[in-house]
């Protein structure tokens, strides 16, 4: 492998990891404050990309400037999935039947998108998406650029948001212990229900990353799940800024051995990653442990 | 008189048991066939498996506008296997093992004709599909499988010969071969491969990637970076070419050549993909296309476009499978006079040239087609043409260099 592949390989590791990360992060979010593992994660990612889809088909919208609609939508559907559903769980098996409930969930998607849309493969398009910036001898596509940029800023502002707020330190609260956090005041419903609406949230933003660089169909996240799982599982449940940095390694790691090896065996960074940290260091790299000590 | 009576109750049984092995055919009653069939309706093949329902059913409706089979209307059931090949086994157990089904037809894709072939030659009945090409399919030797498509083997080799023909100050130097891992796209590198090799065109690539993967991105811009003058994508999906595309797009790399084994068949949803514009130039074998001069396949596009819209160019060619697989069967049963599978099997075996939307049909030992040769396609101003082998009739003109991306 030439050192001009190597830095190729990194670079694409890099800014689709962003990409990856913004798929990842609601994931992480959803079980870090509820102990829910949400395997309609994938098809929560498929349902941005739809949204993304019909405001820039039908309406003409931007793709990015359709994220202050969709955003809010997969917001409100995040808010009335835990009203609804994932609240009435019981707490002693909620990890369990999770698995179950959310899995009905994305059938319930898949088949509402299959009924609107069928099942032929759609791609989102705009100006900037077969568009890149020529630097030093490499060219960068300007939707990842973008979608990595977009990536920083959406996560950042999560990381403040738990870190340097009252709604951030009643979430950290719930996220140790519900019963002690709700003594000290915190609304823990409330706080969780939000947390979930923002994980779902920000799964529309990276939705529409997706569908801006891979065609989709309904039935297409799937095909994610299992990677989002092992980025969520080596950064960490419950961590943002895991979610980033795994998302970023997994990718690079993947790349590379596409690239210098066989990209057969680019999957098996994946679980690979699942295998040594549950072996080794089953709280992620920077998991729920690490994420409480802050 | 208790003689007689058991005689008369074995005549009465001996009669029953003659009808019911003749498939029904001697009762003249209008009671329909019921034809069973697993398609991915859900799934990585869900938009074929789709594609395939309605060239079956398009078979089925038109058949019983024309009496049905024998006089027997024709009743579809169809199950899902989402694209599962566990699935896909279960399910014809079903359709024959319990529900009895008359006759039943194949999935779509050589992965999961594979697995249900073996349960299908366990109940003995014939297993006429238009999606499982790949050696694979016939390497156990099963005497009931019938594919009624190119033999994916041979599917690059016109282009293959095409490059290899080409003047040497204009042939291509350097190709590069990616594949996604499946028993379709596979088989059909290494024979196009060593024609363009021994003609002189060096592969510069030449990897796998994992059926399951979707990003693309790294391997894309892998083979960018080497600048081939051909790309042969070994692919199963518009995803996969899609990807390709637009990372060449955005890595400003043009190759000379660029063909795919699926993908640009799947008229407007890969125009959708790519971008109106970047099909143009683009390559792929294929057996059928819209435009086809036969004068049953353009009743069929005809009535195709009438019922789900669109133009010719834009009929997805998994239709035109699928209704073969229905106009073989049509053919085995008239000429059978009933529905006996062991009887359909011989049959087919026999040599016996059918036809097709697709073209002729002719089955070796093993169940391939050997009278149907693959045509290369290529997008030219947006209608999907015929083109290799060059001066063929109905062929246009290849477009050689491909033209550059449209955005």
């Amino acid at each position: 492998m030439s050192f001009d592949a190597l830095v190729e390989a990194i670079i694409d590791g890099v800014l689709t990891g962003g990409v990856y990360a913004l798929m990842a992060a609601g994931l992480s979010l959803i079980f870090g404050v509820m102990d829910i593992i949400n395997i309609a994660q994938g098809a929560m990612v498929i349902l941005g990309a739809y949204l993304s889809y019909v405001l820039s088909v039908h309406l003409g919208i931007d793709l990015f400037l359709g994220l202050l609609i969709t955003v809010p939508a997969m917001f409100g559907l995040g808010v009335l999935l835990e009203w609804g559903f994932m609240r009435r769980l019981r707490e002693a098996d909620r990890t369990s039947m999770s698995i179950l409930i959310t899995y009905a969930f994305a059938i319930i998607i898949e088949g509402v998108l299959t009924l609107l849309f069928g099942t032929d493969y759609d791609e989102l398009n705009a100006p900037y998406i077969n568009s890149s910036v020529h630097i030093l001898n490499f060219y960068l596509p300007d939707i990842y650029l973008f979608g990595f940029l977009m990536a920083v800023v959406l996560l950042g502002g999560l990381y403040v948001m738990f870190f340097r707020t009252k709604f951030g330190r009643g979430l950290r609260a719930s996220l140790q212990n519900r019963t002690a956090a709700d003594l000290i005041g915190v609304n823990v419903n409330r706080t969780r229900m939000l947390a979930v609406g923002i994980g779902v949230g920000v799964t529309g933003a990276g939705g529409m990353v997706y569908g801006a660089t891979t065609a989709f169909n309904p039935d297409s996240g799937y095909d994610l799940i299992s990677r989002l799982l092992a980025i969520v599982i080596l950064g960490g449940m419950g961590s943002i800024g895991g979610a980033m940095a795994s998302a970023v390694l997994l990718l690079i790691a993947a790349d590379i051995v596409a690239v210098a090896w066989e990209p057969t065996w680019s999957i098996l960074v994946f679980f690979a990653a699942i295998l040594l940290v549950l072996s080794f260091r089953p709280q992620g790299l920077f998991g729920a442990r690490a994420v409480r000590a802050q | 008189m208790r003689m007689r009576r058991v005689a008369s109750t074995a005549v009465v049984l001996l009669t029953a048991g003659l009808i019911a092995a003749s498939g029904g055919t001697a009762s003249g009653s209008a009671s329909p066939i019921t034809i069973g069939i697993s398609l991915s309706l859900s799934g990585d093949f869900s938009a074929d498996g789709q594609a395939y329902k309605q060239g079956y059913e398009l078979w089925a409706s038109d058949q019983n506008k024309k009496g049905g089979l024998l006089g027997h209307p024709i009743k579809l059931q169809i199950l899902s296997d989402a694209s599962s090949a566990t699935q896909v086994v279960t399910n014809y157990n079903t359709l024959i093992g319990s529900d009895k089904d008359q006759l039943v037809f194949g999935p779509f894709s050589s992965l999961l004709t594979t697995p249900a072939s073996s349960v299908v030659a366990r109940y003995g009945y014939a297993f006429v599909e238009g999606a499982g090409g790949a050696p694979s399919v016939f390497a156990n030797g099963l005497k009931n499988v019938f594919d009624v498509s190119v033999p994916v083997a041979t599917n690059l080799e016109a282009f293959a010969d095409y490059v290899a023909s080409l003047p040497k100050s204009e042939r291509p130097k350097t190709a590069a071969y990616p594949t996604v891992d499946d028993p379709f796209t596979q088989p059909q590198l290494p024979p196009a491969e060593k024609i363009m090799a021994a003609a002189g065109v060096k592969t510069v690539y030449s990897k796998t990637i994992p059926e399951e993967e979707v990003d693309y991105t790294a391997t894309a811009n892998a083979v960018a970076a080497l600048k081939p003058d051909v790309v042969v994508l070994g692919a199963t999906d518009v995803p996969t070419v899609s990807a390709f595309v637009h990372a060449f797009i955005q890595q400003h790399f043009d190759p000379k050549l660029f063909i795919a084994t699926a993908g640009p068949d799947q008229g407007a949803a890969f125009i959708k993909a790519v971008g109106a514009g970047n099909e143009n130039g683009l390559m792929v074998p294929n057996g059928w296309y819209g435009g086809s001069p036969k004068a049953d396949s353009q009743a069929m596009v005809k009535e195709y476009v009438a019922k789900y819209g669109g133009t010719a160019s834009e009929v997805n060619a998994d239709i035109a499978e699928a209704y073969s697989v229905g106009q073989v069967v049509t053919q085995a049963v008239q000429a059978t006079h009933g529905f006996d599978n062991a009887k359909i099997i011989a049959y087919l075996h026999s040599g016996v040239t059918l036809n097709s939307v697709q073209g002729p049909v002719k089955f070796d030992s093993v169940g391939e087609n050997t009278a149907l040769k693959a045509t290369t396609f290529q997008w030219q101003a947006g209608v999907l043409n015929p083109v290799i082998p060059v001066g063929s009739p109905g062929t246009k003109k290849p477009t050689f260099p491909k033209p550059p991306w449209s955005s």
